[in-house]
């Protein structure tokens, strides 16, 4: 019944996520409400890491492959994409590379400097 | 063939199965990060569709039931995330920083392409928020004016490109932190990309996902500053 249960915990928070966001009137997906939730239940002990662990891992595992039927839905946005193919091909990778190198360049001069500031 | 498919619950989900596997297989035996599995995935899916026909309705029959899992999977990510509190807590102020300073290189790249290309208001709005998880980016474009279809595209080749790009980007940049380096990919790539990042390490997973949420949010309160520049 352990799996059970996991499975349970999960989806119920999941659900608590679109009640959330049924209620409230922002752009935010239910999907960050429940992932917000569950760090909060963990954090405060309501949940225990082992209730959900195992469940948590499976879907965590296979998270890539749900993503193909998205990506494969681009056969029908194709003809709106086309026009604009190379600049938007250009933009995407540009953009991608630029937002990649930046941020993590950003993260690792300040945990650089934070550790410097901790020896001294 | 295609009556078939429109009748079936599992065969997209047995596709997509498969062929992810066999991208696996191929990435395992010539030991190749260059072969991407998700990649190989999608390009097969794509080809068996057109070659036997099947329209995009009759494959989503079955293989919406994969896309049905994607909101408790993310809901999931709370699990690494919680695992690496004690990393969390300690980096919080380069995790804040760099997060914001990655949104903000987004959108500002978006616009220098928008000036570059002359793309209209409309097109400019559609790529704002490809950066983002594709439910929060979708409502952007919706309430901003953008096209909402080539917004969804925009955000799943990015994090396409992200997810295969990831680890020769990270390499060549020489960013070797595991907080850094989950901080860039999750912030770049969103959710598609986090996979990857769950694939190189828990660390870079945990900071991953922190990351989907935290540029998600940033995004949509600066989209619509952003908005007023084009």
């Amino acid at each position: 019944m352990k799996l059970l249960k996991q499975f349970l915990l999960i989806m119920l928070v999941t659900c608590t996520g679109e009640i959330i966001r049924y209620v409230v009137p922002l752009p935010i997906p239910a999907s960050i409400y429940g992932l917000v939730l569950m760090f909060i239940l963990l954090y405060t002990g309501v949940i225990k890491l082992d209730q959900v662990k195992t469940a948590a891992q499976f879907l965590i595992e296979i998270m890539p492959v749900m993503f193909i039927p998205a990506a494969v839905a681009l056969m029908d946005s194709w003809s709106a994409l086309q026009p604009i193919l190379i600049p938007a091909l250009v933009t995407i990778i540009v953009c991608n590379i630029v937002v990649m190198v930046v941020t993590g360049k950003t993260a690792e001069f300040i945990i650089k400097k934070d550790r410097k500031g901790e020896k001294a | 063939m295609n009556e078939f498919f429109a009748s079936s619950t599992t065969i997209g989900v047995v596709l997509s199965l498969l062929f992810y596997y066999f991208g696996i297989f191929l990435k395992n035996k010539f030991k190749s990060s260059l072969i991407n599995p998700l990649l190989i995935s999608i390009a097969l899916t794509l080809v068996f569709l057109l070659v036997f026909k099947i329209d995009y309705a009759s494959y989503n029959n079955s293989g919406k039931y994969l896309s049905y899992l994607l909101t408790p999977a993310t809901v999931s990510l709370a699990i690494p995330l919680y695992m690496e509190i004690e990393r969390m807590k300690k980096n919080i102020k380069a995790i804040l920083i760099s997060i914001f300073v990655g949104s903000i290189t987004s959108m500002t790249v978006i616009l220098i392409m928008a000036f570059l290309f002359r793309f209209d208001h409309a097109t400019y709005i559609t790529f704002l928020p490809k950066s983002i998880t594709t439910a929060i980016g979708m409502s952007i474009s919706q309430e901003l004016g953008g096209i909402v279809p080539i917004t969804v595209a925009a955000i799943i080749v990015t994090g396409i490109f992200g997810n295969i790009s990831a680890e020769g980007v990270l390499k060549i940049a020489k960013i070797e932190d595991p907080v850094a380096k989950g901080l860039a990919i999750g912030t770049s790539a969103h959710a598609i990309g986090t996979s990857k990042a769950m694939e190189i390490g828990e660390v870079e997973g945990a900071m991953s996902s922190l990351s989907i949420v935290t540029a998600g949010i940033i995004t949509v309160v600066l989209a619509n500053v952003w908005a007023m520049f084009l």
